[in-house]
């Protein structure tokens, strides 16, 4: 690890009027960032503490939701307006890493989480995503984890957060802090970016731009949700693939459903196909099979990762039982 | 199956009342006039087991690293370095963290709790106690990582059956795969299920 300088300001201008510089980094929870500077990932030569910023408070006001983006990814599964409200959440939180991780991490730091893609990883192999134009090993090499929709020739790194996957499907909408002070919202929908041809560029946050909170405002849609997660192992692993799902039920048929993916995007997935073919239906099982057959519409696989597909429709059929049951 | 007298349980047991004894003060280990700047070394003060130590250190060093390298705590151990197997964790303001990916420049103010400030004196804290109760461990170099989560998740609230306590120790792998008797062990702190549970 390359040494660095560390600052601790204790307002936000202060820290987004630092952070604009292209040798510098915020850190968070650190959990993801100790491990790349580590590895010689990214070499910053200064971080910039984002603790001291008074960013951590979880508030429920007239049916929204803000979660402040230092909140640890233990507070907010634990909170109780989160379990009942927006259970999809809690659940991807606490299927996320280990507790002591979920202790240190941080919604802002999690959305940002870079890819597990192992040649990302590791400074010996070529990646277009750590530097630009070197190639791409994955492709051709071990590329079981790694992802089927939003690919490009250049990178098929997947997203590995579970959070904003059940962010995504609920709407969330993320508040940003520019470097000249103003406050702005963004979708979730639009802040991260298809890798194409630039895979390095992962989201639409700009130099400078602290994310401050994460916030969700139609409770409607949350309270029937759920969050998915299959992996290796039992606990402490990354989504082979995942699913958050949604559903708003009247009178016996879907009126609204939300179906995200995780494991197996670039970034995570909302499949409005199969929440379309979902809208007006009674739920069952048969109706569940047959929307979810959509999710490999569009699907780049290799030979080693061809098994998402039926993988992530069995999981979305799965999901969608538990919360209709 | 009752076990003979002395079994490597007496022995362990011995062991570890010896390493729990009261460690002197190492109130100031490093020069404290160190600069600030210059080569990037920075004094901070770390409050560890209830004792202020007073330490330089460059910002990219671990918790983990000044624990053991530094200050001389080396109950707390090194495993994989980067998250994945718990046996760095410590707690820090009353929460279990993996002190590998923790910076220690960031722990200036925080109460840090290693293995070696969990027992009273000469007496094992609960948990330390139902591990070698239980035979918790094989080569017992997860066992200060395990000790420190279990202890933690009690305290959450997370002990109330062998699945809860499994899912809630699942930041800690033991390659020995002493798994069975942990489980026993933390069930058995906790006061929910006696053994055999």
């Amino acid at each position: 690890m390359q040494n660095f300088s560390i600052t601790s300001p204790s307002n936000l201008p202060a820290a987004a009027a630092a952070g604009q510089n292209s040798d510098t980094a915020f850190i968070a929870g650190g959990t993801d960032m100790m491990q790349l500077l580590k590895n010689n990932v990214i070499t910053p030569s200064k971080l910039i503490d984002l603790e001291k910023l008074s960013l951590s408070e979880i508030k429920s006001e007239n049916g929204v939701l803000r979660l402040g983006a230092m909140a640890t990814m233990a507070d907010v599964a634990a909170h109780p307006v989160v379990r009942q409200n927006w259970p999809a959440i809690s659940r991807a939180l606490l299927l996320s890493a280990s507790p002591q991780v979920r202790n240190m991490g941080t919604m802002g730091g999690n959305l940002l989480q870079r890819t597990r893609c192992l040649y990302f990883r590791d400074t010996g192999f070529a990646c277009n995503k750590r530097a630009p134009g070197s190639g791409c090993p994955a492709i051709p090499g071990d590329s079981r984890d790694l992802a089927i929709l939003g690919t490009s020739p250049h990178c098929i790194a997947t997203h590995p957060s579970d959070l904003p996957v059940a962010l995504m499907a609920l709407d969330a909408e993320l508040e940003l802090l520019t470097p000249e002070g103003t406050t702005r919202r963004m979708s979730l929908s639009k802040f991260y970016r298809l890798p194409g041809t630039t895979p390095h560029i992962e989201s639409n946050l700009e130099a400078g731009q602290i994310i401050t909170a994460v916030i969700l405002a139609d409770q409607a849609i949350g309270r029937l949700s759920t969050y998915l997660k299959v992996r290796d192992r039992t606990s402490f692993a990354f989504a082979l693939v995942s699913a958050a799902v949604a559903l708003d039920i009247e009178d016996g048929l879907i009126k609204n459903a939300r179906v995200a993916l995780g494991g197996v995007g670039t970034m995570p997935w909302r499949v409005h196909q199969v929440e379309l073919a979902l809208c007006g239906q009674k739920p069952s099982d048969r109706v569940f099979e047959l929307a979810t057959l959509r999710i490999g519409e569009g699907a780049q696989t290799t030979e080693m990762n061809a098994f998402k597909v039926k993988l992530a429709q069995r999981t979305v059929v799965r999901a969608l039982q538990a919360i209709s049951a | 199956m009752s076990l003979p007298d002395t079994t490597r349980r007496t022995i362990l047991g011995t062991v570890a009342t010896l390493a729990a004894l009261p460690t002197v003060s190492r109130a100031d280990i490093s020069e404290p006039d160190a600069v600030s700047g210059g080569l990037g070394l920075q004094n901070v003060t770390l409050q560890v087991n209830g004792q202020q130590f007073r330490v330089t250190l460059e910002p990219r060093v671990s918790l983990l690293d000044v624990l053991r390298e530094t200050i001389g705590l080396t109950g707390t151990k090194k495993g994989c370095d980067h998250g994945a197997c718990g046996a760095c964790t410590v707690h820090v303001d009353g929460r279990r963290i993996v002190s590998c990916l923790t910076l220690a420049a960031r722990c200036k103010s925080k109460k840090i709790v290693t293995i070696e400030g969990l027992s009273n004196g000469g007496d094992l804290h609960p948990v330390q106690a139902a591990f070698l109760h239980h035979d918790g461990f094989q080569c017992g170099y997860c066992t200060p990582g395990q000790i420190m989560s279990a202890v933690a998740l009690i305290q959450e609230g997370h002990a109330s059956s062998a699945d809860e306590i499994r899912e809630w120790m699942s930041g800690n792998i033991c390659r020995c795969g002493a798994y069975p008797n942990i489980v026993a062990a933390v069930q058995d702190a906790s006061g929910n299920v006696t053994e055999g549970g």
